[in-house]
């Protein structure tokens, strides 16, 4: 066994060399792209990486990067396995020594997993609407950015939405939360029961197990519930399964409302006519009526530059949600280099500092054609989230129109739970938590 | 020539008795601890330890867990994964629970909690054989990723069921580098693999095997079945279930019940059938090719695309790095279908009557 170790070594040494050949010139910015394309998700990888690195392109050849640094990136497969994520960040980390952009693995479980790790190594992970969402806490998480928005402030804001919806009192009126009975549909449960007893309606818990193609029983439990409203985590083919379902019940889809993992194209579509009025959150609209998108398309695949293979996919909500991760990855990196120089490529550390004290206002996301692709987003130590907010948006039968502004989460009621949660990891850990009133 | 034994005569029981009875096999053996234990540890990069030793030696000491149970007592297992899960929720609860319980004792006592499930869960051999038996161990597969996800007690209330393992204090000294991780795995599945390997040819080990050929001739000359099979049992859950913590504790660092789900069980089952059924060495070999053979492909064949050129996007090489891998598996079970164990005792066969074959 130990024999074979070295040719593997050497062709690992001679790929690396081969790689870094060309970078001796210019500054450039590395992404390390722990990404997956294959496997049971590779169509939602497909859409999110290629928007994430259609915006790295468009930088790239629009201002010819940033302040002059070009960025630069390397792609692993993970197949949405956690120990081959493991295996991806190892082997990427050495590359992201002297460079490194935030990391998005677009899967809880990886993230998880790169928690410490990550930590450790002084690499930024972020992780947008997945993950650890207790690591909003920066004093015990300095290394991990649940950014724009959590599970749990998107239940609240989803609540929320309800609430407005029904003149402002929920007393008495019964919610069911249907969820996919993992670690993601489970998060939101705290911050709906929390939401529960302070607007004092009933909560009705129903799990779905996954993968979720069958969900008879469920639907006939709120047939007999008859709930007002149904609050959906599904996930993958558990989606298009519970509309169909609610057609066939006779549930109003325009009193279900998703998560925003339930509400892209290919959720909806092939429910067919059993989607529509349906509605979900999102912290980003679909479409290429924003304006980067649509210069995305002229610039980026104009020059034949473009990472998708199946173009119909630009402009897709998960799309566009790629090219939001990479917005605020590349604003980090100008917020960066106005501390650390310009002109200069940021190791670890320094974007770790820039994504914790992100500033992008309206204006900015204005002049970078972004509106409406984010919120508002301002970080700070003890909050890595910055945001908190989503939209409703609800699908007509071809498209998916927002129905709302922007709805921010009960703050006070779930951010409690956020740092409860983060101090007992610290606890666990033997972590002494960061004093944030000294950071700056 | 090298590879010979003769004229080494044991002169007491002692060393008729020992492990390794060859002198060239002890060499060797001693040769590769060594290398393992002071020259990888001085060579080897962080990611040769994080990414593939540290995963290797985890799945190898599973993949010889369920070579006890299937290969040397016969009784097929799909439930592996799941014992792995017990072991691995099962050190982390000893460790939250109990106030400065040394690492190693809450891994031997996963181990244990893991050989109760696995004795409960291998009461149905007594009546049901083969792949009905295997049916029934997926039952358990299920069942404890079910009740892993129901019960939040046992992720200590995790609003998502994860679990974030704790820090790996070692008599006093916390181990942090994956250096250290390396050195705890392999000293632990060292001492295991050794003591498998001296289990299967005492009196529990031949009455596996006695069992595992013929049950009713087994019965005949004495030895009790239920006893026997749910010893095997629970030898083998032990097995995972010290893998498992230390696939929670020493690998991720955080796992999720739906982490170790049924193609988790079949990789391990694919292991010990790439490897050899029934052996030790096998277990480390069927290891070593499903786990690291991927990743090779996936480092090399972006090379060679580009020595020659080609525009493989990360994508087209995951697929190509499959279709491989199951060519090789069938290639490999074709050649050799007693696994790649058997490929290395032919050698040694060959090796001793070299070079004077006839």
């Amino acid at each position: 066994m130990i024999k074979s170790f070295k040719p593997a070594l050497s062709a690992v040494a001679l790929s690396l060399a081969m790689l870094s050949q060309g970078a001796a010139a210019a500054e450039e910015q590395f992404f390390p792209l722990i990404d997956y394309r294959v496997g049971p998700y590779g169509s939602n990888g497909q859409a999110f990486y290629g928007g994430f690195i259609d915006y790295l392109n468009y930088v790239n050849i629009k201002e010819k990067g940033v302040n002059g640094v070009q960025m630069t990136w390397e792609e692993c497969e993970t197949e949405y396995n956690n120990a081959k994520g493991v295996e991806c960040y190892e082997r990427l980390k050495s590359k992201a020594a002297k460079s490194a952009g935030p990391i998005h693995t677009m899967s809880t479980g990886i993230s998880y997993a790169l928690v410490d790790k990550s930590a450790q190594d002084k690499l930024p992970l972020a992780m947008m609407g997945y993950g650890r969402t207790d690591a909003v806490d920066g004093s015990v998480f300095p290394y991990a950015f649940p950014l724009v928005t959590t599970y749990q402030m998107q239940a609240s804001a989803i609540v929320k939405f309800i609430k407005d919806k029904n003149g402002g009192n929920l007393a008495g009126k019964k919610i069911v939360y249907l969820y996919h009975d993992s670690a993601y549909g489970k998060e939101a449960i705290i911050a709906m029961e929390a939401e529960a007893s302070l607007n004092k309606f009933t909560l009705v818990q129903i799990p779905v197990a996954h993968p979720g193609n069958e969900q008879g029983a469920q639907w006939l439990k709120i047939r007999q519930e008859k709930p007002d409203y149904v609050v959906f985590w599904g996930w993958g083919v558990m989606n298009q399964t519970a509309l169909k379902a609610a057609q066939k019940v006779g549930f109003p889809r325009d009193k279900m409302i998703g998560s925003w993992w339930t509400g892209s194209e290919e959720d909806v579509i092939p429910a067919g006519d059993a989607a529509k009025g349906y509605m979900a959150a999102t912290w980003n609209v679909a479409g290429k009526q924003v304006p980067v998108i649509a210069d995305i398309e002229k610039v980026v695949y104009g020059a034949g530059k473009g990472n998708l293979q199946d173009v119909a996919k630009i402009g897709t909500v998960l799309y566009n949600r790629g090219v939001s991760a990479a917005v605020l990855s590349v604003e980090a990196i100008r917020k960066g280099q106005e501390k650390y120089g310009k002109g200069k490529a940021l190791n670890g550390e320094q974007t770790r500092w820039a994504l914790e004290n992100l500033n992008i206002n309206d204006a900015r996301l204005k002049a970078l054609g972004a509106t409406d692709l984010l919120p508002e987003i301002k970080t700070s130590c003890d909050n890595h989230e910055g945001s908190g907010k989503v939209k409703i948006q609800q699908w007509d039968g071809a498209k998916w129109v927002p129905v709302s502004g922007w709805i921010e989460g009960n703050k006070s009621l779930i951010h409690p739970l956020f740092q409860a949660s983060a101090k007992q990891y610290a606890k666990e850990k033997g972590i002494t938590p960061r004093d944030c009133s000294k950071e700056k | 020539m090298l590879y010979r034994e003769a004229g080494q005569f044991k002169t007491t029981y002692a060393a008729d008795q020992q492990l390794f009875p060859i002198r060239q096999d002890r060499i060797g053996v001693i040769t590769l601890l060594l290398v393992a234990f002071f020259a990888v540890p001085l060579l080897a990069s962080e990611y040769w330890f994080s990414a593939i030793l540290i995963p290797f030696l985890i799945f190898a000491l599973a993949a010889l867990g369920l070579n006890i149970l299937t290969g040397y007592a016969g009784q097929l297992s799909l439930g592996s994964a799941a014992f792995m899960a017990v072991g691995a929720y099962a050190a982390y609860n000893f460790q939250l629970r109990i106030e400065g319980i040394p690492i190693l004792v809450s891994f031997a006592l996963a181990g244990l909690t893991a050989a109760g499930v696995g004795i409960l869960f291998g009461l149905p051999t007594l009546r049901i054989k083969g792949f009905y038996l295997a049916v029934a161990t997926l039952a358990a597969q299920f069942f404890i990723v079910w009740c892993l996800t129901k019960f939040p007690w046992l992720s200590n209330n995790s609003s998502s069921g994860v679990i974030s393992t704790q820090q790996l204090i070692f008599f006093g000294h916390e181990l942090k580098t994956p250096v250290e991780k390396y050195l705890l795995v392999l000293s632990i599945v060292v001492v295991m693999a050794l003591a498998a390997k001296n289990m299967v040819r005492s009196t529990t080990g031949r009455a596996w095997m006695a069992v595992r050929d013929m049950d009713v001739a087994a019965s005949v000359i004495g030895i009790k079945l239920m006893p026997t099979k749910l010893l095997a049992f629970a030898v083998s859950s032990f097995y995972c279930g010290v893998a498992g913590a230390m696939y929670a504790f020493c690998y991720l660092g955080s796992v999720e019940p739906d982490g170790f789900s049924l193609e988790m069980s079949f990789k391990i089952l694919f292991m010990i059938i790439i490897g050899g059924v029934g052996s030790i060495m096998g277990s480390f070999l069927g290891a070593a090719f499903i786990l690291l053979l991927p990743i090779f492909l996936d480092i090399a064949l972006p090379f060679f695309a580009d020595l020659f050129g080609l525009p493989f996007s990360s994508a087209t090489v995951s697929h190509i790095q499959i279709t491989v891998f199951g060519a090789l598996i069938m290639f490999f079970l074709i050649v050799e279908p007693h696994g790649l164990a058997r490929l290395w005792q032919i050698a040694k066969e060959k090796l001793r009557l070299w070079p004077f074959p006839h």
